[in-house]
C-alpha cells in the first residue's frame, strides 16, 4: 500500500464516512442550536450589563467589573467543567448541553459587556447634553441617541469576538454534548478509524466559514 | 424670566463661580463676555441644570430648577440650549434631530412632530435640508438645525454658548441672522459670545465675567466704549484687536 492509499484509508475512508455522516449532521444541528443560544443570551446579557453600568452606581459597577473580569480571565473549559461537575454537589444537576451553553454565554456576556461599554463611552458628552437639554430623560437619551451610535461602532469587534467564542462549542464534547466534535469522537472510537474527524472538520467549515466571511464583510462595512 | 441668585459652583477644589446674580427680564437679550475659563459656560449651564450649582438658586419662568420635586425634563423643554459644537445627532436626519424630543417628550404623533419640525427648519432657512444628515451639512447649517431643534419645543428662554465660534467666518452671518430674527420675535435670550457687532446691534445688556464673578454690566455702548473697570477695559481692547 502506497503512502497516499494509507492516508486515504485512514482519513477519507468512504465506508466509515457513509456509516457515520448522519451522526455528524445530527451533531451539526446540536452545534447550531447551542451556538444560537449562546449568541442570543450572551449578547443580551452583555448589553444589559453595559446599560446597567451606564447608570453609574458605584457599588453596582464594581460588581459588574468583577464579574466581567472573572469570566474574561477563566479559560472557558474550566468554567464548563466547574458547572458540570461542581454544581451537582449542591444538588443542581445541569446537563452537558446546559453547562456548555451557560459557560460560553457567560464568557460572551463578559467580553461583549466590555465592547458595548467601550462603545457607549466613546460617544461624546455633548450628545448626552444636547438630548438632556431638550428634556429627554436618561433612558430615552440612551435608547434613541447613545445606543444607536454606540452599537454601530461595536459591530466589528463584537462580530469577531462572537465568532471566537461560538467556536468554543466544541468544548462541549468534554462533557458529553453530542455536538459535532462529540459525535465525531465517538464515531472514531466505534470505527477505529479517524475519518469521522475529517467529516467533523468539514461540518465546522460549512458552519463557520460563511460566518467568518460575513464577519469580514461587516468589518469593512462598518469601519 | 430668569432669576439666578448667589450661584456658586465648585469642581472639587476649583471654585469656578463665586456668587453670581443674574436676572433676565422677559424679551431681554443678555450678552455674556469674558476671558477663557472665567466661568461663562458653567454659568449658562447652571440655567438649565446641566450643571448643579454648589449653592444659590435658579428660577426660570417661575420654575425652581434646584427643587428636587421639579420635573426637570419638563422644565428643560422651556429652556432651549445651543452649543458651540452643535451636538446634532449624527445618525438622524435634520428633521429627525428636530422631532426627537417632540415625539418622545412632548408626546406628539409623528405627523404632528414632522409638521412642527418642518416649520422650525423653515424658520432657520433650511426647509430644503430636512432629509440631510448632519454630516452632509455645513457648520452654519448644522448650527441652524440645532437652533431649530431647540425652538421647535417652543421654549420660553434660549441659551447660546458661543454658537458661532466653531464656524468659518463666512458661515457666521447665517447663524447670527437666525438669532436676530429670534430676537425680533421677542425671545428671551442669554448669549455667551464674542461677536461684538451682534452684541451692539441686538443686546439689551452686556455682562463682563472674570474669575467666576460678574465684574461689570450695562448697555453695549457703555461696556464697549466706556467700561469702568480696568479688567473690562483690558479685555475689550484685547478682543477688539482681533
Ligand atoms: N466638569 C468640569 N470639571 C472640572 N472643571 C471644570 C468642569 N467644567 C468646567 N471646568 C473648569 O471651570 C472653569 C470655567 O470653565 P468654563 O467652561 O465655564 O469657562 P468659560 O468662561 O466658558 O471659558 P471658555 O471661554 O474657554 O469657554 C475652567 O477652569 C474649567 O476648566
Ligand atoms: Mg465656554
Amino acid at each position: 500500500m502506497g503512502g497516499w492509499e494509507r492516508f486515504a484509508e485512514t482519513f477519507l475512508n468512504a465506508k466509515v464516512m457513509e456509516r457515520y455522516w448522519p451522526d455528524i449532521v445530527a451533531g451539526l444541528g446540536t452545534t447550531i442550536e447551542l451556538a444560537a443560544l449562546i449568541v442570543l443570551s450572551g449578547l443580551a446579557a452583555g448589553l444589559a450589563l453595559a446599560v446597567l453600568r451606564s447608570f453609574g452606581v458605584r457599588v453596582v459597577n464594581w460588581a459588574i467589573v468583577f464579574v466581567v473580569d472573572l469570566f474574561r480571565a477563566l479559560p472557558p473549559l474550566v468554567i464548563i467543567v466547574l458547572i458540570y461537575f461542581g454544581l451537582p454537589s449542591i444538588d443542581v444537576v445541569p446537563s452537558g448541553f446546559v453547562s456548555t451553553w451557560l459557560s460560553l454565554a457567560l464568557v460572551l456576556m463578559a467580553f461583549s459587556e466590555e465592547i458595548f461599554w467601550a462603545g457607549i463611552t466613546a460617544i461624546p458628552r455633548g450628545q448626552w447634553e444636547a438630548a438632556r437639554s431638550t428634556g429627554l430623560g436618561f433612558g430615552e437619551t440612551l435608547a434613541h441617541v447613545i445606543l444607536p451610535q454606540a452599537l454601530r461602532i461595536t459591530i466589528p469587534p463584537l462580530t469577531n469576538r462572537t465568532i471566537a467564542i461560538t467556536k468554543g462549542t466544541a468544548l462541549g464534547s468534554v462533557v458529553a454534548v453530542t455536538e459535532i466534535l462529540g459525535q465525531a469522537s465517538s464515531a472514531v472510537s466505534n470505527s477505529y478509524n479517524p475519518s469521522p474527524l475529517t467529516l467533523g472538520a468539514a461540518a465546522y467549515l460549512v458552519l463557520f466559514l460563511p460566518v467568518v466571511i460575513f464577519g469580514r464583510w461587516v468589518e469593512r462595512k462598518f469601519r | 424670566m430668569i432669576q439666578a441668585k448667589g450661584i456658586h459652583k465648585q469642581f472639587g477644589a476649583l471654585h469656578v463661580l463665586k456668587g453670581v446674580d443674574l436676572d433676565v427680564a422677559e424679551r431681554e437679550l443678555v450678552f455674556i463676555i469674558g476671558p477663557s475659563g472665567s466661568g461663562k459656560s458653567t454659568m449658562l449651564r447652571c440655567l438649565n441644570r446641566l450643571e448643579v450649582p454648589t449653592a444659590g438658586s435658579v428660577v426660570v419662568d417661575g420654575i425652581d430648577l434646584l427643587d428636587p420635586r421639579t420635573d426637570l425634563n419638563h422644565a428643560r423643554q422651556r429652556i432651549g440650549m445651543v452649543f458651540q459644537s452643535f451636538n446634532l445627532y449624527p445618525h438622524m436626519t435634520a428633521l429627525g434631530n428636530v422631532t426627537l424630543a417632540l415625539r418622545k417628550v412632548a408626546g406628539k404623533s409623528r405627523a404632528e412632530a414632522d409638521e412642527i419640525g418642518h416649520a422650525a427648519l423653515a424658520r432657520v432657512g433650511l426647509a430644503e435640508r430636512a432629509d440631510h444628515r448632519p454630516g452632509q451639512l455645513s457648520g452654519g447649517q448644522q448650527q441652524r438645525v440645532a437652533i431649530a431643534r431647540a425652538i421647535a419645543l417652543e421654549p420660553r428662554v434660549m441659551l447660546f454658548d458661543e454658537p458661532t465660534s466653531a464656524l468659518d467666518p463666512e458661515l457666521v452671518g447665517s447663524v447670527l441672522g437666525v438669532m436676530r430674527s429670534l430676537r425680533e420675535s421677542g425671545m428671551t435670550m442669554v448669549v455667551v459670545s464674542h461677536e461684538m457687532g451682534f452684541a451692539r446691534a441686538a443686546a439689551d445688556r452686556v455682562l463682563f465675567m472674570d474669575d467666576g464673578l460678574i465684574v461689570e454690566q450695562g448697555p453695549p455702548a457703555q461696556i464697549f466704549e466706556a467700561p469702568v473697570h480696568a479688567r473690562t477695559r483690558g479685555f475689550i481692547s484685547q478682543i477688539q484687536r482681533h
